[in-house]
């Protein structure tokens, strides 16, 4: 219930933002869309921690400033890449072990990844193995280095690595898989 | 000083102005240097770190430059919807990309590279026929 007030009053921000019309018609049109999406929102049943995930929410906005400036880093060691006259890359496949419990957390891992020229994530598998491709060896040890793998399972509210009774004191529908278990595919990622 | 380093042959331009200038021509300079990297680099999975790096510094530094000249907050805002809705799809579209490479049978450990024959990338960029 809170998710589904959560993205009621976000869906209501942002049509006003995006409409700047107070008139009667326009507010009307917009609580009717509101309602609308989250009518079919509870329908498609995403209305959960996977779909609005705001427990997240104070801790994004410590990881993505920083996210950021890797974009910013990582960026720029890439056009010197590619601008040198001869080409020096070192192009790669290797994997990683992503350590977030839950599949939103290691969804903003894997684009967090891809997110950042230089490497981009081409599979995950269902125990949070990521296949990953590196442009160069120093792309490659940005991931391997594991600092962003552990700043986002902060981000998820657990230390890194997750304790497994964190995960279980907040289950869920859909329990993400704990460390001490056998992950389960449970399908939804890998249709 | 200052009034000097403001003056232009263009006439004077404000502090906005100049963030602007900087902001969108880095901008530019990266969606550039981006499509050099789809030319340039051999394979499907290399050329996707180039196609990143437009959606990334390319699009965040010139829409950053928009914001500094927007005359009303609301611009802004819908700036920043923009640049937040591609930060969160463009990884999405990326990764069926390389889905969809694979699944294509593109295999990514023998993604050409530079002192490889680039006869191998040859058929996937020059075949008009499939297209």
């Amino acid at each position: 219930m809170m998710h589904a007030i959560s993205l009621g009053v976000f869906l209501s921000v942002l049509w006003l933002l995006l409409s700047g019309m107070f008139e009667p018609l326009p507010l009307g049109l917009g609580a009717i869309s509101v309602l609308l999406t989250l009518w079919l929102a509870h329908r498609m049943d995403v209305i959960d921690r996977e779909g609005h995930p705001i427990h997240m929410g104070p801790r994004a906005l410590l990881y993505w400033p920083w996210l950021l400036w890797k974009i910013i880093t990582s960026n720029v060691s890439v056009a010197f890449a590619i601008w040198r006259p001869r080409l020096k890359i070192q192009p790669q496949v290797f994997t990683t072990q992503a350590s977030q419990p839950s599949e939103v957390g290691r969804t903003a891992y894997a684009n967090s990844i891809t997110l950042t020229p230089g490497t981009v994530t081409i599979a995950m598998a269902p125990d949070g193995t990521f296949t990953v491709h590196a442009l160069t060896d120093a792309a490659r040890r940005s991931v391997e280095n594991r600092i962003m793998d552990r700043r986002c399972a902060a981000m998820e509210g657990g230390k890194s690595p997750t304790p497994p009774e964190a995960v279980r004191a907040e289950p869920t529908l859909d329990a993400p898989e704990t460390t001490d278990t056998p992950p389960v595919p449970s399908g939804k990622e890998h249709p | 000083m200052m009034e000097a380093v403001l003056q232009t042959m263009a006439g004077p331009l404000t502090v906005a102005d100049w963030i602007s200038w900087f902001c969108i021509g880095s901008g530019v300079f990266f969606a550039f240097t981006g499509a050099v990297a789809i030319l340039r680099l051999p394979g499907v999975f290399s050329r996707m770190h180039g196609a990143g790096m437009i959606d990334t510094m390319g699009l965040g530094l010139i829409l950053t430059g928009l914001m500094v000249q927007a005359e009303e907050p609301i611009v802004i805002v819908k700036l920043a919807l923009i640049l937040a809705f591609v930060f969160f799809t463009s990884p999405t579209t990326t990764f069926a990309l390389a889905r969809a490479a694979i699944h294509g049978g593109v295999d990514p450990a023998a993604d050409p590279t530079p002192k490889a024959d680039p006869a191998p990338a040859q058929p996937e960029e020059t075949d008009p026929s499939r297209t």
